[in-house]
C-alpha cells in the first residue's frame, strides 16, 4: 500500500488573508522571527496499489482535478510505502 | 476506523462494593431503586442507561414540581410540552413548530462546536415533528466583553451558531444578547427554532405497531458526547475543561441531507415515529419512542453503524454524536424508506424492533447486554421538591433608594455611555455574520424589536422574539418573570403580530441551594401569571441547571421564545421612524425606577433595588391599544422601551430610521431618572398627524395613558427638553457612531 | 420560457431561485436533480447558492464533478442562458465556464447585508434591464466571496467586457471590486451578491428583479425573431 501525502496552499502571489491574520498575531506574542504565514490544507490519501510510478500519475491528475484549485492553489505531494494491516 | 480499544469495564459486583455509579452522578437512593426496578444489580451499560435518563437534562427531576405550575392548554396548542417540539395553530391547516433548547455547558468548554452543536440539536427538534424551519433565533449571555476569555467565547460561540446556520439554509434572523460578569466562565447559549407544518402531517416520537422495524439514519456512532447530559447538570467546574471528549462537533452538510430526507420522508406518509438522537443519543430516543406508545423495543447493536472499533455497548448507548434520528415505518415500507435516503446519499439501517414486554432489550455479540423496563427509565425516575428559602441579598434590596443617586446632569454623556454599552449597542457585529435572508421570507431582518418571517403563499406572517432581563429576575424573580414574558410579548405586537405562545428556556444555578431553588420557583411564579393574562400558553421548552462559576451562581435567566402571529403583511411594522413631521407618542406611564436598570449598571455601576414593577391587566391593554392602531393602519413606527428607557428608545428610532427627533416632556420625577427609567409597558409610536387622535381615542378607550411627546424632524438631531430645560442635544450622528462602533471596537 | 434550478446535496437557495422565477415572471421554473444528464428543455438554468456538498474541500470543488454539469457544460456551449450566484457563482468558476475564483473574504467572516453594486454591463442577457452605470441594491451571504484574477486576466476581463457588476463599496477584497463577470460569448453569468433575494420591496429590495425580467426579455426576442424568420 501506499499513502500519498498532499499538500495544498494558496499561490505566492494571491492574498492569504488567514496566514496574514496568524502572523499577526504570532508577531502579538512576540514572536517577532515570524516573517511570514501560509495556510493551507493537508490531505491523506490511502492507495491500494504499490505501483508508484502509476501513483505519481494518478495523484497528479486528483490533485489538478479536484484537490487544488489550480487558478489560485499550488499543490506538491509525497508518497510513502505503508505497510499492511 | 481508529485503534482506540475499549477500556474493560467494572463488573456489577464492583459497581455495587465501589458505589461506581456516583462517578456518573447517581445517588445510593437511586441506585438502590434502579435494583428494585430490575430485581438485580445492574450491568455498568445499565447503569450508564438509568444515570442518563434520570439527569436533570432528560427527567425534569429537580424542576418537575416547578413545571407543573405552567400553563399548558389553550385553543390553538395542537402538541404540547413533552414532545420535540410545541405546535400553534395559525389557520387554514398550517401551524408554527417552535422550540428553545440550551447547549450552556458544551459552549463554555468548546464554544464553536458547541454554539453549533446547539443549533444543529433544535433544528432536528422541529423536522423531526415533520416541520420545515424557517427560522432560527439565539438567546446569548456572556460576561464582560473586556475580558479576554469572554471575548474569545463570544466570538467563537458566533461563528459557531454562523457556521452551522448558514450551512443548512436556514436564517438566523433574531434574538438577544446581554453582558454581565454574571455569566463570565459559564455563557448561555439558547438556540430556538421556527418551523411551518401542516396540521394533517405532524408527526410523533411513537413507537407503534408490535414488530415494526427501528431505522437508525445519519452518521455513525463515535465515542463523542458520551455522558454529555449529564454533564449538562453537574456544575461547571474546572475540571470541564479536562472533560473536552463530551463535546461532540457538529456537521451541518450531514443534517442538511438528513432534514431534506426525513422531511421527504415524512410527506410520504409511511412514517409511523421519528424522534433525533439528542440528549443521551440511543438511550433517550429509543426509550420515549417505545414509551410513548407504551411498547418494548429490542436494540441490536452489532447494526448500529460505528465511527471506531471496539465500541461497547455502554459507549453505543451514551453516544451523542450528531445527527442522527430514529425512526419506525412497517415492515412493507422498508424498501420505500431506503430509497428515499439512498436519493440523499445516506443509508438507513435497520437496527431492531418494536417488541410487546415494554423492556427495552440490548443485544451485542449475541448476548443480551441490557434489559430494562422502559417505564422505569421514561417515567419512575424519582421527583425531588427541593427546598426554598428567601435570599439575603432578596431581603437587604427592599431597603435601596435607588432615587437616591446623585443626580446625573450630563445626559449627553449618559446616553453615549449607555448607547455604548454592549447590552444596547447594536448586534451587526453578529448578526452580519448570520445568513438572515436565505429562503426569501425574512420582512424585519435582526435589529428590530421582533423578526418577522413570511408564510409563502399566504398574506400571513410569524412574528418571533426572544427576551429576559437576568438582573430584573436576580432583583425579584416573580416580578422578572413576568416582565420576561411581558416583554417578549410587547416586541411581538410592536412588530404587528398577535402573541401565540411560549417556549422557556430555565437558565439556573445549582437547585440544591434553597435561595436558587426559590428564584426558580417564584420566576416560574411569573411566567404562568402572565401566561395566563395574554392567553400565551408554554409549549415546551428546556431547564439548564448548574449554572455557576467560581463566583456562584448566574443570574437566573428563564429565557422566553415566543411566536406571534402577523394577520397580514400589511401589518408589518418596524421601530425606526419613517417620515419627517411624524408625530412621536409614548403610551405608559413612566415612574422613579431604576432597579435593575441599563443605566444603573453603567452609570452607577451596582444592580440593585427592586426591578420596575409591571401590572399585567395595563400590559394587556397595553398591548390592545399598539395592535389595533396597527391593523387601524395608524402606525408608522413601534418601539417598546427596555434597555435605556426611553431616552434609548429615541436614539435607537433615530438612528435606525435616519432621522432626528425634537421632544418635549413634563414629569414630576429627576430628569435622569425620567429618561432613563425602566418602566414596563411603555411603548414609543411614531404617526402621521392626522393619525394621531385617531391613536390617542384608541389608547383612551383601553385605559392606557398617551402622550404625544414630540415629531420626527429630518434634522438628524436629537433635542429633549424636560420640563423647559435642555436634557439632551446631539447629532444623531455621534450617538450612531457610539452605539455602532461599541462591539467591533471591543473585538478588535 | 423554461427555467430550471440545479439542486446540488447542499444547495439552499435553490427555493430562493424559484421563488424569484414564479414571483417576478410567472414562467414555467423546475428544480433539476444533480444527477440529471439532460437540460434540453430548459431556456435559462439557474446554479443557486448554498453550501454545496458542504463546500467541503473547496466551494463549488465537488459540485463541478456532478452528472449534471456535463449538461451544463453543453447548454453553456449552446449560448443557452445561464447564472450563477453565489455558491453557484463559485460552482461555475470551478469548472472553467467563468474565469477566476472565488478565495476567502479579506475579514475572514461570513458577511450577510444589503451592497450597493454599479451595473458594468448592460449588454448580456442578465443586464439589458439595467442602464450602464446604475446604482442598485443587493445583498451578499459569503464567506469565500473575493473574486481574484491576475492582472493579465484582469485586463481581459475588461477589454472584453466581462465585468459585469462591480461593488461600490468592496465587502470582501474582489480585485477591481468585482462583484460579478460573464465569459466571454456573455450568455453565462456569476455574480456573488444574490438578485433573486432581492426581488422586492418587503425583502429590503427589488433591484433584482430587473436580472429576471432582462433575461426573459433576451429569450423573447430570440424566440420571435427565429418565429419571424
Amino acid at each position: 500500500m501506499l499513502k500519498a501525502t498532499v499538500y495544498v496552499t494558496i499561490k505566492e502571489s494571491v492574498l492569504d488573508p488567514q496566514g496574514k491574520t496568524v502572523q499577526g498575531a504570532l508577531q502579538k506574542m512576540q514572536f517577532n522571527e515570524v516573517s511570514s504565514v501560509r495556510i493551507g490544507k493537508y490531505l491523506e490519501l490511502e492507495l491500494d496499489t504499490n505501483d508508484r510510478a502509476a501513483a505519481e500519475v494518478r495523484v497528479k491528475e486528483m490533485c489538478e482535478k479536484l484537490l487544488a484549485n489550480t487558478v489560485v492553489e499550488d499543490y506538491r505531494f509525497e508518497l510513502t510505502v505503508v505497510e499492511e494491516g | 476506523m481508529s485503534k482506540k480499544l475499549a477500556a474493560k469495564e467494572p463488573t456489577v459486583e464492583q459497581i455495587r462494593d465501589q458505589k461506581l455509579y456516583k462517578q456518573m452522578a447517581m445517588t445510593d437512593e437511586e441506585y438502590a431503586l434502579v435494583c428494585k426496578f430490575l430485581g438485580r444489580n445492574p450491568n455498568y451499560t445499565e447503569v450508564g442507561v438509568f444515570s442518563v435518563m434520570w439527569s436533570e437534562h432528560c427527567s425534569y427531576k429537580n424542576s418537575k414540581p416547578i413545571l407543573k405550575r405552567f400553563p399548558i392548554d389553550g385553543p390553538k396548542v395542537l402538541v404540547g410540552p413533552g414532545e420535540g417540539a410545541g405546535i400553534v395553530d395559525i389557520g387554514d391547516g398550517q401551524a408554527v413548530a417552535f422550540k428553545i433548547e440550551s447547549h450552556n455547558h458544551p459552549s463554555a468548554v468548546e464554544p464553536f462546536q458547541g454554539a453549533a452543536t446547539g443549533v444543529g440539536g433544535i433544528l432536528r427538534d422541529i423536522f423531526s415533528m415533520g416541520a420545515r424551519p424557517i427560522a432560527v433565533l439565539n438567546s446569548l449571555r456572556f460576561g464582560r466583553l473586556e475580558n479576554d476569555r469572554v471575548k474569545y467565547l463570544f466570538e467563537h460561540v458566533v461563528s459557531g451558531i454562523a457556521g452551522y446556520g448558514n450551512c443548512i439554509g436556514v436564517p438566523t434572523v433574531g434574538g438577544e444578547v446581554m453582558f454581565d460578569e454574571s455569566y463570565e466562565g459559564n455563557p448561555l447559549v439558547n438556540a430556538m427554532c421556527v418551523g411551518l407544518i401542516n396540521h394533517d402531517e405532524i408527526m410523533r416520537g411513537v413507537a407503534s405497531g408490535i414488530g415494526n422495524p427501528v431505522f437508525y439514519v445519519g452518521p455513525e456512532t463515535g465515542r463523542d458526547g458520551i455522558h454529555g447530559a449529564t454533564f449538562a447538570s453537574e456544575d461547571l467546574t474546572e475540571e470541564s475543561e479536562a472533560k473536552r471528549s463530551a463535546v461532540q462537533v457538529g456537521d451541518p452538510f450531514m443534517e442538511k441531507l438528513v432534514m431534506e430526507a426525513c422531511l421527504e420522508l415524512i410527506k410520504s406518509g409511511i412514517v409511523i415515529g421519528i424522534q433525533d438522537m439528542g440528549a443521551a443519543g440511543l438511550t433517550c430516543s429509543s426509550s420515549e419512542m417505545a414509551s410513548k406508545a407504551g411498547n418494548g423495543m429490542e436494540l441490536h447493536l452489532d447494526r448500529v453503524p460505528q465511527r471506531e472499533d471496539g465500541m461497547t455497548a455502554y459507549e453505543m448507548m451514551l453516544s451523542e454524536s450528531q445527527e442522527r434520528m430514529l425512526f419506525v415505518v412497517e415492515p412493507d415500507k422498508e424498501e420505500q424508506a431506503k430509497a428515499i435516503f439512498e436519493k440523499w446519499g445516506l443509508h438507513c439501517i435497520n437496527v431492531g424492533n418494536v417488541t410487546d414486554d415494554g423492556r427495552l432489550k440490548l443485544i451485542h455479540h449475541g448476548e443480551v447486554v441490557g434489559d430494562m423496563p422502559v417505564t422505569a427509565l421514561v417515567d419512575e425516575c424519582p421527583v425531588y421538591n427541593k427546598p426554598s428559602a428567601v435570599p439575603a441579598y432578596y431581603t437587604a434590596n427592599a431597603s435601596v433608594d435607588t432615587n437616591a443617586y446623585a443626580e446625573v446632569t450630563d445626559l449627553n454623556n449618559a446616553l453615549i455611555k449607555v448607547l455604548s454599552s454592549p447590552t444596547v449597542a447594536s448586534k451587526e457585529w453578529i448578526y452580519n455574520q448570520y445568513d438572515y435572508m436565505v429562503r426569501t421570507a425574512t420582512a424585519v431582518p435582526p435589529g428590530s424589536d421582533a423578526a418577522v418571517v413570511l408564510v409563502d403563499g399566504t398574506r400571513k406572517a410569524i412574528a418571533m422574539t426572544t427576551d429576559c432581563n437576568g438582573r430584573y429576575v436576580y432583583l425579584d424573580p416573580e416580578v422578572g418573570g413576568r416582565i420576561a414574558v411581558s416583554e417578549a410579548a410587547r416586541n411581538i405586537v410592536c412588530s404587528g403580530g398577535e402573541p401565540l405562545a411560549i417556549t422557556d428556556n430555565l437558565n439556573f444555578g445549582s437547585p440544591e441551594k434553597p435561595e436558587i431553588f426559590w428564584q426558580l420557583e417564584k420566576s416560574a411564579d411569573g411566567i404562568s401569571e402572565a401566561c395566563r393574562v395574554f392567553g400565551t400558553p408554554v409549549t415546551g421548552g428546556n431547564v439548564s441547571l448548574y449554572n455557576e462559576n467560581a463566583k456562584g451562581a448566574i443570574y437566573p435567566t428563564p429565557v422566553i421564545g415566543m411566536v406571534g402571529l402577523v394577520a397580514d403583511i400589511d401589518h408589518i411594522t418596524t421601530q425606526q421612524f419613517k417620515t419627517a413631521g411624524d408625530q412621536i407618542i409614548l403610551l405608559g406611564e413612566t415612574k422613579a425606577e431604576l432597579g435593575g436598570s441599563e443605566f444603573q449598571y453603567v452609570i452607577h455601576g451596582v444592580t440593585e433595588g427592586r426591578p420596575p414593577q409591571i401590572d399585567l391587566a395595563v400590559e394587556k391593554a397595553l398591548h390592545a391599544t399598539v395592535l389595533d392602531s396597527i391593523r387601524a393602519g395608524n402606525v408608522k413606527s413601534a418601539h417598546d422601551l427596555s434597555e435605556g428607557g426611553l431616552a434609548v428608545a429615541l436614539a435607537e428610532s433615530s438612528i435606525s430610521g435616519r432621522l432626528g427627533a425634537k421632544v418635549t416632556i413634563d414629569s414630576a420625577l429627576r430628569t435622569d431618572i425620567a429618561l432613563f427609567s425602566e418602566s414596563q409597558s411603555r411603548v414609543l409610536l411614531s404617526a402621521s398627524p392626522a393619525n394621531v387622535e385617531a391613536i390617542l381615542a384608541t389608547a383612551k378607550a383601553n385605559g392606557i395613558a398617551a402622550t404625544v411627546i414630540g415629531e420626527v424632524t429630518a434634522e438628524a438631531n436629537i433635542q429633549v427638553t424636560v420640563n423647559g430645560t435642555t436634557a439632551i442635544d446631539t447629532s444623531v450622528a455621534a450617538l450612531e457612531t457610539a452605539w455602532r462602533e461599541a462591539i467591533p471596537c471591543l473585538m478588535q | 420560457m423554461n427555467f430550471g434550478v440545479l439542486v446540488f446535496p447542499g444547495s439552499n437557495c435553490d427555493i430562493d431561485m424559484f421563488k424569484a422565477v414564479r414571483d417576478v415572471l410567472g414562467e414555467n421554473v423546475e428544480y433539476v436533480w444533480h444527477t440529471e444528464t439532460d437540460l434540453s428543455k430548459f431556456d435559462c438554468i439557474l446554479v443557486p447558492g448554498g453550501f454545496s456538498y458542504g463546500d467541503y474541500l473547496r466551494c463549488g470543488a465537488i459540485a463541478r464533478f456532478a452528472n449534471v454539469m456535463e449538461a451544463l457544460q453543453k447548454a453553456a456551449a449552446e449560448g443557452k442562458y445561464i447564472l450563477g450566484v453565489c455558491n453557484g457563482f463559485q460552482v461555475l468558476t470551478e469548472s472553467h465556464l467563468l474565469p477566476g475564483a472565488l478565495l476567502r473574504n479579506n475579514n475572514l467572516k461570513f458577511n450577510c447585508y444589503q451592497t450597493v453594486l454599479t451595473v458594468e454591463n448592460n449588454e448580456t442577457p442578465f443586464t439589458t434591464e439595467y442602464a450602464k452605470g446604475q446604482e442598485i441594491t443587493i445583498p451578499i451571504a459569503h464567506g469565500e466571496g473575493s473574486f481574484y484574477v491576475n492582472d493579465e486576466q484582469l485586463a481581459e476581463l475588461e477589454a472584453n467586457k466581462q465585468i459585469i457588476f462591480r461593488y461600490k463599496n468592496n465587502p470582501n477584497g474582489s480585485v477591481s471590486d468585482i462583484a460579478g463577470v460573464s465569459n466571454k460569448a456573455g450568455n453565462v453569468v456569476g455574480m456573488m451578491p444574490h438578485p433573486e433575494r432581492a426581488v422586492k420591496d418587503i425583502l429590503g429590495s427589488a433591484d433584482g428583479a430587473a436580472m429576471f425580467k432582462s433575461v426573459l426579455n433576451a429569450w423573447r426576442e430570440q424566440h420571435e425573431q427565429k418565429v419571424s424568420r
